[in-house]
Formats: C-alpha cells, sequence, structure tokens
C-alpha cells in the first residue's frame, strides 16, 4: 500500500472528526524530534537509558508469583517478548466486563486483582510502572493502532473535548499549545506536539519513570486547571484520544525525555 | 539490590581506548528535600564509585548531592590485556553493589 493510500484509509475510518486545527498525519513528530542530541541519545543507547532500569525490574515482575492463586503474569502470558508484542500499541482499548476503555496500567491490575487475586499495584508505583514498561518495550517500533470501535466513540469523542476544550485559570486549552504552537518556546522549553510515544517514560526533570497520567496532571498544573486523581476516567478518555491522535506513530518505550 | 548496567566491549585490540559506560538504579536522596510533614528526608546518596581492571584501580569517583538520580559514569580506559572490570558502588545507610564484567584483548 502506498503512503498516500495509507493515509486516505486512517482518515476514513477515523474515529471522530478531524477538526480544522489538527495537525496533517503526515506533520507529526514525537518529543523525540524535539530533544537535545545529548538526550536523544540518552533514549537510543539501551545501556545509558535509566528506564532500562525499571524494564530489567519488569521482567523479573513478570516471573513471580503473586496473590492468593499463586499465578505469576508468565504462568498465563508465557514469554512477554513474543506474546506482549504489540499489546501497548492498541492501549487504552475497550474493556467489554467494564464497558469503558482501561489503559494498560489498569489492565495489568485487572490480571492482579482477578487473575492472581492480589491487591492492586499503586498508581505509580516502581512495580506498576516497571511492568508497564517491560510490556510496553515489547511494541517497541511498532506503529500504535488504536481500534476503530463503535463502543469507544463516545469516550474518543469526550477525550477530544477534553483536548480542546478551555480550562483552569489560565483558561487554555491543551490543543493551544499541542495543535497551535507546537515547536515554539515555552520558558525555554520547545512545545512538542504532545503524543504519547513513549510511556512510560524516564523524565530527567522527575528524575525517575513516570506515566502518561503522571505527565497530564503536570500539564493540568501548568494550565492552573484542577487535575483529577489517578486513575480517573477523564484520563482514561484523553489517553484515548491522545493515543489516537498519534495512530501510525511508533512506539518509543521506554522512552527519554527532558 | 540495586539494579545496574554496565557496557563495555566484549573484544578491543590491545592499546585500543575503550568506552566504559554505567548506570545504577539509586534515588540520590539530596537530604535537603522535607517530607510531607515537613521533617527532613535523610540524605541517601552514593558516595563512592570504584572501577578495577584485574585488580588494579583505574577510575574513581566520589559523588556529592547534587548528582541526579540513578546516576550514569562514562570514562575511558587503554585495553591492556584480557581479563575482568570489577564495578563497585558505596554509600549511604550502608549501601553497596558490585557488578563485573570480562573483556577479551587480542
Amino acid at each position: 500500500m502506498t503512503r498516500a493510500a495509507f493515509l486516505l484509509l486512517t482518515v476514513v475510518s477515523a474515529g471522530v472528526a478531524a477538526s480544522a486545527a489538527d495537525i496533517p498525519l503526515g506533520e507529526r513528530k514525537s518529543g523525540y524530534d524535539f530533544m537535545a542530541p545529548e538526550t536523544r541519545a540518552m533514549q537510543d543507547d539501551d545501556t545509558a537509558n535509566p528506564a532500562m532500569l525499571w524494564v530489567l525490574d519488569g521482567e523479573t515482575l513478570w516471573q513471580r508469583r503473586e496473590g492468593s492463586a499463586g499465578k505469576s503474569c508468565a504462568d498465563c502470558h508465557g514469554d512477554a517478548r513474543t506474546s506482549m508484542k504489540g499489546v501497548a500499541a492498541r492501549y487504552p482499548a475497550f474493556n467489554a466486563a467494564r464497558a469503558r476503555p482501561v489503559d494498560l496500567g489498569e489492565r495489568i491490575n485487572i490480571c492482579r486483582t482477578e487473575q492472581q487475586r492480589a491487591t492492586p499495584l499503586a498508581f505509580e508505583s516502581k512495580e506498576l510502572l516497571a511492568l508497564a514498561a517491560y510490556i510496553g518495550q515489547q511494541s517497541r517500533g511498532m506503529p500504535i493502532e488504536i481500534a476503530d470501535d463503535a463502543r469507544m466513540r463516545p469516550f474518543l469523542q469526550a477525550g477530544q473535548d477534553m483536548f480542546t476544550g478551555r480550562q483552569g485559570q489560565l483558561n487554555l486549552s491543551c490543543a493551544q499549545c499541542h495543535d497551535d504552537n507546537w515547536g515554539q518556546k515555552l520558558a525555554g522549553a520547545a512545545i512538542p506536539q504532545g503524543h504519547p510515544t513513549g510511556y512510560p517514560l524516564y523524565r530527567l526533570e522527575w528524575q525517575t519513570l513516570g506515566s502518561l497520567q503522571r505527565r497530564l496532571r503536570n500539564c493540568l498544573f501548568g494550565m492552573r486547571a484542577v487535575s483529577y486523581p489517578y486513575g480517573a476516567p477523564d484520563y482514561i478518555n484523553l489517553e484515548l484520544y491522545l493515543m489516537w491522535r498519534a495512530r501510525g506513530m511508533r512506539v518509543e518505550t521506554p522512552a527519554v525525555r527532558p | 539490590m540495586a539494579r545496574a548496567l554496565i557496557n563495555v566491549p566484549p573484544k578491543a585490540k590491545r592499546g585500543e581506548v575503550i568506552e566504559i559506560k554505567t548506570l545504577i538504579s539509586h534515588t540520590m536522596e539530596t537530604g535537603f528535600r522535607p517530607d510531607n510533614t515537613g521533617k527532613p528526608i535523610p540524605r541517601d546518596i552514593i558516595t563512592d564509585f570504584v572501577c578495577k581492571y584485574n585488580g588494579q584501580e583505574i577510575f574513581r569517583a566520589e559523588l556529592f548531592p547534587a548528582i541526579a538520580a540513578n546516576p550514569f559514569l562514562t570514562f575511558f580506559t587503554v585495553a591492556t590485556e584480557s581479563g575482568t572490570l570489577s564495578f563497585e558502588w558505596t554509600g549511604d545507610s550502608g549501601f553497596s553493589a558490585t557488578e563485573s564484567v570480562n573483556i577479551s584483548v587480542e
């Protein structure tokens, strides 16, 4: 398939209506493209990328038996390198039992509570981030692909409304920075397009690994808007919209950002 | 046990300058930050790093609170003979971690 035909197909199957201010699909850039060469080098070399420390932990956790069922992730899913390939590229995904989309972290906790019969891992805990990073790494280089599912439409629309709607004391929308003014500087830092291609990622400012929800809270704080508690449906909708907006872009997990 | 990532070329020519990269997981808590109750969080950092090549010290570093979490140290040495490079990190509260890798020199 030619690139043009592929793009056309993507537009036709689009889950929500494209607005005029949307970045054309061919002009989308990952946050990686806005980084300094030194930061890129960190991400490119697996022995210099600090996020790989979490991936190694995740590999160990994958094998560890947990909960009253005494099962490990590997007991059901086998070798993550094959069974988890491409999984992170299609999350958030629709969960029929809950009748709403769930993100990868929530999916891990569903497995923990329902299959392993263990207590769910806390949001932003080292273990949850490690597992998400390990699972995410198996999709590295694969295109992000959010299923075009009619059941997801209302959530995708809600995510888009949140992205384009003004909020907070500064009366800003996500789109004003990430659609209209990407590439410009905000207090000396480049404004990226806001594609979540590498989560969970190691942010130098945090000096640790963090989830997309943590990053979204960061933006909301900057907008002087109310941030939601971790796991709130508002975040899942926004995550869903952002992943759909980044459809076709390559997964970089675990990425490094400044 | 802290996780560490070491990058040493497995093979080198005699006399060749090789780059060694080391990365270790550590919070590097400065001791200057308060916790939620306003009490200072005690300092917890790596204070020393030593690299030995077949038992002989080739690189040493002292680390301080201003160094970021998960310290990444990279340095160079001359590949002289086949053998083992050993790495040791020591720090506050009895922190100690060791790693070693083999190198073959032709």
